[in-house]
């Protein structure tokens, strides 16, 4: 079943059309790989997602639901979906724990030591554990991408955005990052992730889409889409992928 | 892990030695022309012709002790007021700040009003919203009128709200949108994100200017004298017209000096714990 499904989808920034009736269909427990080159929507389209910014055009159902109504309660909508930015957003006068427990203790009025368990469980389980009482800035990249994801699973979200999660981090950091998305897809989340590590949405997209210009121009298995591509501009896009060696 | 042994090479033991020799110099330097100055100024002080009466008027230690008690009693009253106007002060200027921010046609009124309020009351000068409090509001001759000292305090309240309330505007406008992003996106509403993504890290940043606008107060509380109250100026005002000696005035100043100084203290401690904690961890 189609835990998202977003049609026809359109947004402009000050006269330019960032999303153009775009269409997006997610099902529970799936992962979507959004690659694409900068200014193609990728992160437009995570925000809309998100209700961080509102569309100018189509609708966005999440679990049946048409959160793009304004009648809608944004926040309840949040709560049901993670985030995790490309420059992990962590607040810096908050410690590792208390970043990951302010959601749950706020929003989902959980008590302080029971959001607190849970915490150091998640933090134990990506091997942060001894980080809880460190602040954001005392952490290296990778350490603080890890506690954001955490942070946005604190709140058992149904669906999980990831924009650009590696983008900021030196390359011996990346792995400890895919490491734990590759974990949270065994564990059957579903993920709509923006990327430009195509290896890893080879490795762990059941669907990638190719967006240029606000469209999704092609999607399919990543086999297909990044192996036997059927559009020119996928093509385009791939062989500037691969002459910069990141392919 | 430890790290390894380490013997510093020859030419580390030469720059070592090189810089210890630099910073004596350096001491000795600055020792030198701090004495050469001080020297200097002395000798210009006390050497001018007048220095004899300037003395004889300004630092007159008899007159000095006479006057003491009565300035000490004056800097209690500065001291009260200061503690009452500075809290009520950073409560309003915060609240202001926070209703500046909202959003919606439902909060227009209240905007507005709160603009209205920081260009009018800084704009108008201190001492006649001292005056239209402390003798235009009694001579309304209501019921249960507040006493002059009251009102004094109610119009510095009024005048530092208003500075208050744009430093306070500052620092919550000097927190970036991605971290007012981070928190909606875990579902935390306009007010919660304020309240503990926001403003924490808004006030922390503009503690130092708004303890320095709390030492500017301090020096300004003394004006409820104008209404009548006798603060540590006016009471030096009183003794020096008893003495004819200006001795009073410089023992208030020092006063001033001393009380300014622990906050100021505060200031910088404030700001250094502040940065440290971010930092180490």
């Amino acid at each position: 079943m189609a835990l998202l499904r977003c049609r026809g989808l359109r947004k402009e920034f000050a006269g330019q059309v960032v999303l153009d009736r775009l269409d997006l269909t997610v099902d529970e427990h799936r992962v979507v790989a959004l690659i694409g080159a900068s200014g193609s929507g990728k992160s437009t389209l995570l925000r809309c997602v998100n209700l961080l910014e509102e569309v100018d055009d189509g609708t966005i159902e999440l679990d049946g639901e048409d959160i793009s109504d304004p009648r809608v309660d944004a926040d309840r909508v949040r709560r049901r979906i993670g985030m995790v930015f490309q420059a992990y957003n962590l607040f810096p006068h908050l410690s590792v724990l208390d970043n990951i427990t302010l959601a749950p203790r706020r929003v989902h009025r959980r008590a302080r030591a029971e959001a607190e368990a849970q915490a150091r469980d998640l933090l134990d389980r990506v091997g942060l554990g001894a980080k809880a009482h460190a602040f954001p800035d005392g952490l290296s990249g990778g350490q603080q991408q890890r506690v954001a994801i955490v942070r946005a699973l604190a709140n058992s979200p149904r669906l999980m955005l990831l924009d650009e999660v590696t983008s900021a981090l030196d390359p011996e950091l990346v792995g400890e990052v895919l490491t734990m998305i590759r974990d949270l897809k065994a564990d059957g989340m579903t993920m709509v992730l923006a990327t430009h590590e195509m290896g890893f949405a080879r490795e762990v997209a059941d669907e990638v889409c190719f967006l240029d210009a606000g469209r999704v121009v092609e999607s399919g298995p990543p086999e297909q889409v990044l192996g036997e591509p059927t559009q020119a501009r996928t093509r385009q896009f791939l062989r500037r992928i691969i002459e910069a060696g990141r392919l | 892990m430890t790290p390894r042994e380490h013997t510093p090479s020859a030419a580390q033991l030469r720059r070592s030695a090189y810089r210890r020799r630099q910073s004596v110099h350096s001491v000795l330097i600055a020792a030198f022309s701090t004495a050469a100055l001080g020297t200097l100024l002395v000798v210009a002080v006390t050497g001018a012709p007048g220095w004899d009466r300037v003395r004889r008027s300004f630092l007159d230690p008899e007159i000095g002790a006479d006057a003491l008690p009565a300035v000490l009693d004056g800097l209690w009253l500065n001291v009260r007021l200061l503690v009452c106007c500075a809290a009520g002060a950073l409560l309003l200027g915060l609240v202001i700040a926070v209703l500046r921010t909202l959003r919606g046609p439902v909060f227009f009124p209240v905007r507005a009003l709160a603009a209205g309020y920081t260009y009018t009351f800084r704009g108008l000068p201190l001492i006649i919203v001292l005056y239209l409090l402390t003798l235009g509001v009694p001579g309304l001759r209501l019921q249960g009128m507040p006493s002059v000292l009251v009102l004094g305090g109610l119009a510095l309240v009024l005048t530092y709200g208003g500075y208050l309330a744009e430093v306070f505007r500052a620092g919550i406008e000097s927190v970036h949108p991605s971290q007012l992003a981070a928190a909606r996106s875990l579902g935390l509403t306009y007010r919660q994100t304020m309240r503990h993504v926001v403003l924490p890290q808004a006030v922390r940043r503009v503690a130092p200017p708004l303890l320095n606008d709390v030492v500017a107060l301090q020096k300004d509380v003394g004006l409820v004298s104008l209404a009548g109250p006798i603060d540590a100026v006016r009471a030096a005002q009183i003794a020096t017209a008893q003495s004819f000696n200006y001795t009073p005035y410089v023992v208030a100043g020092v006063l001033f000096v001393l009380l300014a100084i622990p906050l100021i203290a505060v200031t910088d401690w404030v700001t250094l714990r502040s940065a440290r904690r971010q930092s180490g961890g």
